[in-house]
């Protein structure tokens, strides 16, 4: 029944109920089982989803430029290419934000200011705000070619752009920086347990990610279709609520 | 636990962040699957 | 082959020579776009009160006034477009858009370069910079470069941005992250030339270098981008 199913089939669901579990493995892991580090005591639990956050927001963004290249590239244009891409930049937008919130409580705690003007941190600032501009180009209205188009090439772009950014914050760091900012991962000494839960929560998240990109790359199909309809779901369904 | 607010702040700003996606996500998909025709759902 | 260079030559200066003449015409950077940098300016001499801080910061001062007034410069050479759909008639007409972007991006670099020396003026009479003529060279350099890589994304996000609704609050979106290594370099380099908190000129080489793979990388990217970018 096509009504009931949503977005979701049967792999989605066991892929579902998979993440569900390693998550919460990795909250018992994390949060529980594992001992704090010799030198950043407690806050080393933070990592445990800081780390793969960012990770999957690299991956994201990987893959949107990715698709982006094969959209532009291939020969019949698939518009499925273009909704993976933005699926996954709209998600990758997530997971950088999140570590970006996660990352400055963590400062908070070990450098003592929720902020330093480091390049990593300035960098990633800059890729969040990047690809919030590739989300509003998606939304510029058009039709999906000139989305997909658009949009692919500003993808491309941006892959472009942040090295440089990146590159030109770090040339721009190494002048006024008197002490370096602690390196997060550099003194870490990892026991069994700790290097398990960051593991976990690399595989947990990826996974995670790959699930919310199935759903979302076909509810985006859906908009499409109903775009292309002239159909706006929205009234139709407030109109059915009305009535009923 | 020492910093246990920050800890758990920061499990929960991800955990509600992501999952309030997440929840977004599936509720849209249902709600536009609920007028989609069976084209087009390929994957049903 | 080379009648296509050479036509593709001639698309550009007449793009670039069409938009000058609008602009010309119409005095909008003199008598809109100039005063607005140099209130700016003073604006900026108000929030900062103070001298000292003044000369130190004019660099930057200086880069972000261009910034802002380079935002209404590209909106105003994509509205001049888009008001008429000549963009859409010269695409239609199968004019290469790889020159269209060179020419628009010639006539966006000039009107910049003319903006950023008066900032630059401005910076020396207001705010009390003094230059060695090492400094200057070193400026003037420094201000071609930038420019060129200014007018390159400039023009990029510009047609990207042009006919869409809610443009006016998506150009600086997509454009000021872009432009972040330029006002780093830009800004470094014209501490080294201004002096400003004991910089030396030759400290300003290596940031106009980083400049100049900026005004390469995206002149080059742009002449093949333009045109995708700048959709039916």
């Amino acid at each position: 029944m096509a009504g009931q199913s949503g977005t979701g089939t049967s792999a989605t669901r066991r892929l579902g109920i998979l993440v569900i579990f390693l998550l919460a493995t990795l909250a018992l892991c994390g949060l529980w089982f594992s001992a704090e580090d010799v030198v950043q005591g407690s806050t080393v639990r933070i990592m445990y989803v800081h780390v793969p956050s960012i990770w999957t927001a690299y991956i994201a963004f990987g893959l949107t430029a990715l698709c982006s290249g094969v959209y532009l590239s291939g020969k019949n244009r698939s518009l499925a290419w273009d909704r993976v891409a933005g699926a996954s930049g709209e998600i990758g937008v997530l997971f950088v934000a999140v570590s970006l919130v996660t990352g400055s409580m963590w400062g908070r705690l070990t450098w003592g200011t929720y902020w330093v003007w480091d390049a990593r941190l300035t960098s990633t600032a800059f890729l969040f705000i990047t690809y919030v501009g590739y989300l509003a180009v998606r939304q510029l209205g058009g039709t999906h070619r000139q989305r997909a188009r658009r949009s692919s090439v500003l993808a491309l772009l941006a892959i472009l752009e942040i090295p440089l950014v990146h590159f030109s914050v770090t040339l721009w760091r190494s002048l006024h920086q008197e002490a370096t900012v602690a390196n997060p991962n550099a003194k870490v000494e990892l026991d069994g347990l700790m290097l398990f839960s960051l593991f976990l929560g690399l595989v947990a998240f990826t996974m995670l990610f790959a699930w919310l990109v199935l759903h979302r790359q076909r509810g985006m199909m859906l908009e499409d279709a109903f775009s292309d309809r002239g159909l706006d779901v929205a009234i139709t369904a407030r109109r059915n609520e009305a009535g009923a | 636990m020492e910093h246990a607010s920050f800890i758990f702040g920061s499990w929960g700003i991800t955990a509600v962040s992501i999952g309030v996606y997440a929840i977004w996500v599936i509720r849209r998909g249902r709600e536009l699957a609920k007028h989609a025709t069976r084209e087009e759902m390929p994957w049903t | 082959m080379t009648g296509a260079v050479i036509n593709k030559r001639r698309i550009a200066i007449a793009v670039a020579r069409k938009d000058l003449t609008i602009e010309w015409n119409s005095r909008i950077l003199v008598n809109q776009v100039a005063p607005f940098a140099a209130i700016v300016m003073v604006l900026f001499a108000f929030a900062l009160d103070n001298d000292g801080i003044l000369l130190r910061v004019a660099p930057g001062l200086v880069w972000l006034a261009t910034l802002f007034s380079m935002l209404v410069v590209v909106q105003r050479s994509f509205t001049v477009e888009s008001a008429d759909g000549a963009l859409d008639a010269l695409r239609v007409a199968g004019v290469d858009m790889g020159a269209i972007f060179v020419g628009k991006a010639v006539a966006l670099m000039v009107q910049l370069f003319v903006l950023e020396l008066m900032l630059v003026a401005t910076a020396v009479v207001l705010y009390g910079v003094e230059m060695t003529l090492a400094g200057f060279c070193e400026a003037i350099v420094t201000l071609v470069v930038a420019t060129i890589g200014l007018g390159s994304v400039g023009t990029l996000y510009g047609g990207l941005a042009a006919g869409a609704r809610g443009r006016e609050t998506l150009l600086p979106l997509l454009l000021l992250p872009a432009v972040a290594p330029v006002l780093i370099g830009a800004t470094r380099a014209t501490e080294a030339a201004f002096g400003s908190g004991g910089a030396t000129v030759s400290e300003g080489w290596p940031w106009i270098g980083l400049l100049l793979v900026f005004a390469v990388l995206f002149s080059a990217v742009g002449t093949v981008a333009f045109g995708p970018l700048v959709d039916e």
